[in-house]
C-alpha cells in the first residue's frame, strides 16, 4: 500500500516536473492584446492591433524567441472600461497570458490596472495618460509618450518665439482632458499665461464660437489638443475666420490623415510628434532611424497604408516584451523584472530607459517639432 | 403565490450554487457584470414593464450612484458602505424631485425628456473635472469589505453582487404582486381609468420612478466598488439603450426576463469576440430580429416558439403518415 | 464694437449649425407625423448621404452632381428596404417595440457602413470653394449658403406636398387617425412607406450638403440625429417652419452659450432647452395643443 502511494506520488511529481519544464520551453509564449478596434478610439486600436499582429508574425517567422513561438490573443475593448476589465480578466484567467499589451486609452488602462496588479501580470499600456505610471505601479509600463513631454516641447518653442500668453482649446474626452491638465500644470513654470481655456466636443461640427472668443482674448498663440477630426475642423474654422495667430496642435493628430482632412488650413501648423512621420528626413545619425524605417516600411507592405505613431506604441510594446523575454525565462515575474531593466531601447516612440522609479521611460527628446509645408510634414529646426 | 415562491427559490439556489460548476475562471467575472446589469434591468422594468413609463436616461441614475460612491470613498476616504447608503439615498431624492415634473409627460415626450436628462448628467460627469476627474475617469476606489473579508476577487464579488441581485428581485417580485403593483398595472393600461378608480396616479408614478432610481444607484455603487475605476463613458446614452434592450429582449414586465435579457446582452459580446469587427452588425441584426419575432421577449417568446414548432412537427408527422 | 462683432459671428455660425439641425429634424417630423414612430435611425441616413457621396465621388471618381444623385437614391433605397423589412411586418406593435427596432436598425446601418468604408473620417470638397464670405466683419462659408438654400427649398417643397397634393394630404390624414384614413380608402401602409422614403432622402440630402463642412465618418449620425431630434421636438414636430425655427434656436443658443458662458457645456444647452420646452409647453413652441386621447 505504502509502496504504491510512494510510487504514485513520485510518478506524479516527476510528471509535473517534466510538464512544467517542458511547458516553459516548448509551448508558445502567450501574450494578450487589448485594443479598441471598434468604438470611438478605433483610430488608436486598429493600427495597434495591426502592428502587434505583424510583429508577432515576423518574430515567429524568424524562429521565435529562444526557440519558442509567440502567440497573440487579442480582444476588442471598444474603448469601454467595463469591456476592457472583462477582456483583461479573460486574458489572465482563461488564456493564461504571460503579459498584456494595451489597452489603447488611458481610461481603459486605469480600469485594468487593479486586475493586472492583483494577478501579477505585466502590462504595457499604449495610452499616454501620465496617471498610468505616476505613481509607479509594480506591473504597469507604457510606451506612449507622456502628454507632459509634448506640452514642454510646445512651451519651449513658444518661449523661443517670445510668445507668452496662449489660448488653449481642448476636446472633452480623455485625451483632451489629460492634455488640458498638463497644459495648465506646466504653464506657470514655463512662464506662459493661459488667457483663454476653451473646450469642444468630439462630435462638434463647428468650433467658430470658441475661436471667436479666443480672438477676443489677448492670446498670442492657440494650442489645440485633440484627435481627428476635431483639430482639422479647428484649423479650417480658424482659416475661415482669418485668424492669424500661430496654431499649435498635439501629437494626437500627427498623421497624414490630419493634412488630408484640414487641407490648405493645415499649412504652417506646428506640433510635437514622434519621429514616425518624419522617418525619411531624419539624419542618418539618429539612433531611432533604423527602427523607424523598419516599422514604416513593414507596415506599408502589410497594410498598404502609412504606419502612424499609434501603431508605433504597439511596435515598441512587442519589441520591449521580446527583449525582456530573451533576457529572462519568460515567466510573468521575470518579464516584469527584465522590462524594468530595459536600458537604451531604440524604439518608435523614443529611446526607452525603464527604472524602478520610471515605468514610462522617455524624455522630451522623444518628441520632435514638425510643421506642415506644402502638405508634407517637415522638421522644425 | 406559491408558484412565485418556487420560482424565486429555484433562482436563488441556482445563483448560489452556480460558481461550484464554474471552477473560477473569467466567466465568474462576466457573471459579476451580469448581476449588476440584472439589477439595472429589473429597475428599468419596474418603470417600463409594470407602470408603462419609458426612460431613455436610466444610465444617469446608474452613473450618479457610481460617482457619489466613488467620489466619497476615493476623494474623501469615506467608508464604502456608508458611501453606498449615501449614494442610494441621494439618488432616490434626486429621482423623486425630478419625477414630479418629468412624469407629467407621456409616451414619446417622456422618452425625449429622460433622454435629455441622461445626456445632461453625462455632460456634467465630463465637465466637473475637479470632482469627477472628467473624461479621464476616477480611479483608486476601494473594494467593499465586511469584517476582515475584502471583496477583491471575482468569486467574492460574485457573491456580493448576487446577494444584492437576489434581494432586488425579491423586493421587485413582492412589489409587482402587491396592491401597488396592481395599481401600477392599472396605470399602464389606462391612466384615466386608474384615476377614476381612486389611484393617486401622479404620486405612484413618481414613487416607482424613485424606486427604479434607487436600484440603479445601488448597481452603480456596486459597479464602482468592484471595478475600482469609473469614467463617464460607462454611463452614456448607449448604456441607457442597452438597458432598454435588455428589458425588451427579456420580456416587458417579467422580472426574471430582465435577468435573462441582462445575461444574454452581457454574454453575447463574449461569444461575438470571434466575429471581431462584425459584432456591431450581428448585434444590430439580433436586436431587430428578436424584437420582430419575439415582441413579448424571451420569457413569452421561447415557450410560444416551442409550442408552434411542436405543432408543426406534429403536423409534419401526420402528413408524412398520410403519404 | 468688438463685442457686437463677436455676437454677430456667434449668431451667424449658430444659424448655420442650426440650419443643419433643422434639416435633420424635418426628417424626424415627417415620419412621426405619418406613423407616430420616432425613427432613431434618422441620423444614420444623414451619415449615409455623406459617406455614399464620398464613395461615389472620391472612390469611384464620379462627377460630383452624379455622385450626389446616386447617393440620395441609394440612401432612399436603404430607407425603403428598412421600412419593408422591419417596420411594415409589425402592423400594430407597441410604440416602444418600434423604437427598439429603429435603434436596432441604426446600429445595423452604422455597422455595415463601418465594415464597408472603415472607421476613418473623410472630408468632401466644398461645393463652391472655401473662401469665406465676410458679412459685417463676421465670416460665413459659401457652403453655409448652400445649407440655408437647400433647407428653404425643402420646407417649401414639404409645404406644397403636404398641403396641396393628394398623397401629402393622405399622409397627414394617417397621422391624425389611422383607422378613419383606412375607412376613407387611404392605403395606410403605402403612406408609411412613402414617409420613410421621403425622410431618408431628406436625411441623405442633409448629410451630403453638410459633409464638406463637418466631415463625415461612419459614426457622425448619432449626435447629429439627437440634435435634429431636439429641433423637431422644440418645433412641435411640425414638418415646416416650426422645426426650422427649433433648429435655428438650438444652433444659435449653443453658439452663444459656447462663446459667452462655457464651451464645455455647449452640448448640454440643446438638451436643457429641450427639457424646459417639454416641461412648459410639451406640444413644442409652435405646436397646437393636443387633446389627451383616452
Amino acid at each position: 500500500m505504502l509502496k504504491k502511494i510512494i510510487i504514485k506520488s513520485i510518478c506524479i511529481f516527476s510528471l509535473l516536473l517534466v510538464f512544467t519544464v517542458n511547458s516553459w520551453s516548448q509551448e508558445p509564449i502567450k501574450i494578450g492584446g487589448l485594443f479598441a478596434v471598434t468604438g470611438p478610439p478605433s483610430f488608436l486600436g486598429e493600427p495597434e492591433r495591426n502592428t502587434a499582429n505583424m510583429m508577432v508574425d515576423q518574430i515567429n517567422k524568424t524562429g521565435g524567441i529562444k526557440g519558442r513561438k509567440l502567440k497573440l490573443v487579442f480582444y476588442d475593448t471598444q474603448g469601454d472600461a467595463t469591456k476592457a476589465v472583462q477582456a483583461a480578466t479573460r486574458l489572465i484567467k482563461e488564456d493564461r497570458v504571460s503579459a498584456i499589451i494595451g489597452p489603447s486609452t488611458t481610461g481603459e488602462t486605469m480600469a485594468v490596472i487593479p486586475v493586472v496588479e492583483n494577478a501579477g501580470i505585466p502590462l504595457i499600456s499604449c495610452a499616454a495618460g501620465i496617471k498610468i505610471t505616476e505613481p509607479v505601479k509594480k506591473w504597469v509600463f507604457k510606451t506612449a509618450q507622456n502628454d507632459s513631454l509634448a506640452v514642454e516641447r510646445i512651451y519651449d518653442h513658444l518661449r523661443k518665439r517670445n510668445l507668452h500668453s496662449v489660448a488653449i482649446l481642448t476636446v472633452s474626452d480623455g485625451f483632451g482632458a489629460s492634455g488640458r491638465e498638463q497644459l495648465k500644470l506646466r504653464a506657470r513654470d514655463s512662464g506662459i499665461t493661459i488667457v483663454a481655456d476653451e473646450i469642444y466636443g468630439p462630435n462638434d461640427t463647428d468650433m467658430t464660437a470658441q475661436l471667436v472668443k479666443i480672438r477676443g482674448s489677448k492670446a498670442q498663440a492657440i494650442i489645440c489638443w485633440g484627435t481627428n477630426p476635431g483639430p482639422a475642423k479647428v484649423a479650417r474654422n480658424a482659416k475661415q475666420l482669418g485668424l492669424s495667430l500661430p496654431l499649435y496642435m498635439s501629437h494626437g493628430v500627427s498623421s497624414k490623415k490630419f493634412i488630408e482632412l484640414a487641407g490648405d488650413a493645415a499649412e504652417g501648423i506646428t506640433l510635437p510628434s514622434g519621429r514616425v512621420i518624419v522617418a525619411n528626413v531624419l539624419a542618418k545619425s539618429d539612433p531611432q532611424k533604423k527602427s523607424l524605417l523598419a516599422f514604416v516600411n513593414d507596415y506599408k507592405n502589410h497594410y498598404r497604408v502609412e504606419g502612424d505613431h499609434f501603431g508605433g506604441h504597439a511596435w515598441d510594446a512587442v519589441m520591449l516584451l521580446k527583449s525582456a523575454i530573451e533576457r529572462g525565462d519568460g515567466s510573468p515575474a521575470s518579464i516584469r523584472n527584465e522590462l524594468e531593466n530595459t536600458r537604451n531601447f531604440k524604439g518608435i516612440g523614443g529611446i526607452f530607459n525603464f527604472t524602478p522609479q520610471d515605468h514610462a521611460g522617455l524624455t522630451k527628446d522623444a518628441f520632435v517639432l514638425v510643421t506642415v509645408k506644402n502638405r508634407e510634414w517637415m522638421l522644425v529646426k | 403565490m406559491k408558484r412565485e415562491l418556487m420560482k424565486f427559490l429555484v433562482f436563488a439556489a441556482a445563483v448560489l450554487t452556480a460558481p461550484l460548476f464554474l471552477k473560477g475562471g473569467y466567466i465568474v467575472n462576466v457573471l459579476v457584470f451580469v448581476g449588476i446589469y440584472t439589477i439595472l434591468a429589473v429597475a428599468l422594468n419596474l418603470l417600463l414593464g409594470l407602470a408603462g413609463q419609458i426612460s431613455l436616461g436610466q444610465a444617469a441614475f446608474f452613473g450618479l450612484g457610481a460617482y457619489i460612491s466613488g467620489v466619497l470613498t476615493a476623494t474623501y476616504a469615506a467608508n464604502p458602505w456608508v458611501a453606498m447608503v449615501i449614494a442610494v439615498i441621494a439618488v432616490g431624492a434626486i429621482a423623486f424631485a425630478l419625477g414630479f415634473p418629468i412624469l407629467k409627460l407621456k409616451g414619446h415626450y417622456l422618452a425625449m425628456a429622460t433622454l435629455g436628462m441622461g445626456i445632461i448628467v453625462y455632460i456634467i460627469f465630463n465637465e466637473t473635472v475637479d470632482i469627477t476627474g472628467g473624461p479621464s475617469g476616477l480611479s483608486g476606489i476601494p473594494n467593499l469589505s465586511i469584517g476582515g473579508i475584502v471583496f477583491n476577487t471575482d468569486m467574492k464579488n460574485y457573491y456580493l453582487v448576487w446577494s444584492f441581485v437576489i434581494v432586488t428581485i425579491l423586493l421587485s417580485v413582492n412589489l409587482s404582486q402587491s396592491r401597488i403593483g396592481r395599481a401600477l398595472r392599472a396605470i399602464h393600461d389606462s391612466e384615466v381609468a386608474a384615476r377614476i378608480l381612486g389611484v393617486n396616479v401622479r404620486l405612484l408614478k413618481v414613487q416607482i420612478f424613485t424606486v427604479s432610481g434607487i436600484f440603479s444607484a445601488l448597481a452603480g455603487s456596486l459597479y464602482a466598488h468592484t471595478v475600482q475605476f469609473i469614467s463617464p463613458a460607462s454611463f452614456g446614452f448607449n448604456v441607457s439603450i442597452e438597458l432598454l434592450t435588455m428589458v425588451i429582449i427579456g420580456g416587458l414586465g417579467s422580472i426574471y426576463g430582465s435577468f435573462l435579457g441582462a445575461a444574454i446582452l452581457t454574454l453575447l459580446p463574449e461569444l461575438f469576440r470571434t466575429f471581431q469587427d462584425y459584432d456591431i452588425v450581428v448585434y444590430g441584426t439580433v436586436l431587430i430580429v428578436m424584437t420582430m419575432f419575439m415582441p413579448g421577449g424571451l420569457v413569452r417568446g421561447v415557450p410560444l416558439l416551442a409550442r408552434s414548432l411542436l405543432v408543426r412537427v406534429k403536423a409534419g408527422l401526420s402528413s408524412e403518415k398520410s403519404v | 464694437m468688438e463685442l457686437i462683432e463677436q455676437l454677430l459671428q456667434y449668431t451667424l455660425s449658430g444659424l448655420s449649425t442650426g440650419a443643419i439641425y433643422a434639416l435633420i429634424g424635418l426628417g424626424f417630423a415627417i415620419i412621426y407625423n405619418s406613423t407616430s414612430i420616432i425613427n432613431f435611425a434618422q441620423g444614420e441616413f444623414v451619415m449615409l448621404g455623406g459617406m455614399l457621396t464620398l464613395f461615389f465621388h472620391v472612390t469611384l471618381g464620379l462627377y460630383l452632381p452624379l455622385a450626389v444623385v446616386l447617393a440620395i437614391a441609394a440612401a432612399t433605397a436603404v430607407g425603403a428596404l428598412f421600412e419593408r423589412l422591419a417596420i411594415s411586418p409589425l402592423k400594430d406593435a407597441e410604440p416602444i417595440i418600434l423604437v427598439i427596432i429603429t435603434i436596432g436598425g441604426s446600429i445595423l446601418i452604422r455597422g455595415v457602413a463601418m465594415l464597408l468604408w472603415g472607421k476613418d473620417t473623410h472630408a468632401l470638397p466644398m461645393f463652391s470653394g472655401d473662401d469665406p464670405i465676410i458679412l459685417l466683419g463676421a465670416a460665413i462659408m459659401p457652403q453655409n449658403i448652400w445649407i440655408f438654400g437647400v433647407t428653404l427649398i425643402i420646407i417649401t417643397a414639404n409645404r406644397l406636398f403636404f398641403h396641396h397634393s393628394v398623397s401629402g394630404k393622405a399622409m397627414r390624414a394617417c397621422s391624425f387617425n389611422r383607422i378613419a384614413s383606412r375607412l376613407v380608402g387611404i392605403d395606410v401602409k403605402r403612406m408609411i412607406l412613402f414617409s420613410f422614403i421621403i425622410s431618408s432622402a431628406m436625411g441623405a440630402v442633409a448629410g451630403i450638403i453638410i459633409a464638406p463642412l463637418t466631415m463625415t465618418s461612419y459614426d457622425v449620425g448619432v449626435m447629429l440625429g439627437l440634435k435634429g431630434f431636439c429641433a423637431a421636438i422644440i418645433g412641435g414636430m411640425s414638418t415646416g417652419m416650426g422645426t426650422v425655427a427649433g433648429g435655428l434656436i438650438v444652433g444659435v443658443l449653443e453658439s452663444l452659450g459656447a462663446g459667452l458662458i462655457s464651451s464645455g457645456y455647449k452640448d448640454a444647452i440643446a438638451f436643457i432647452i429641450l427639457l424646459v420646452i417639454l416641461l412648459i409647453r410639451p406640444q413644442g413652441l409652435f405646436g397646437k395643443g393636443e387633446a389627451e386621447r383616452v
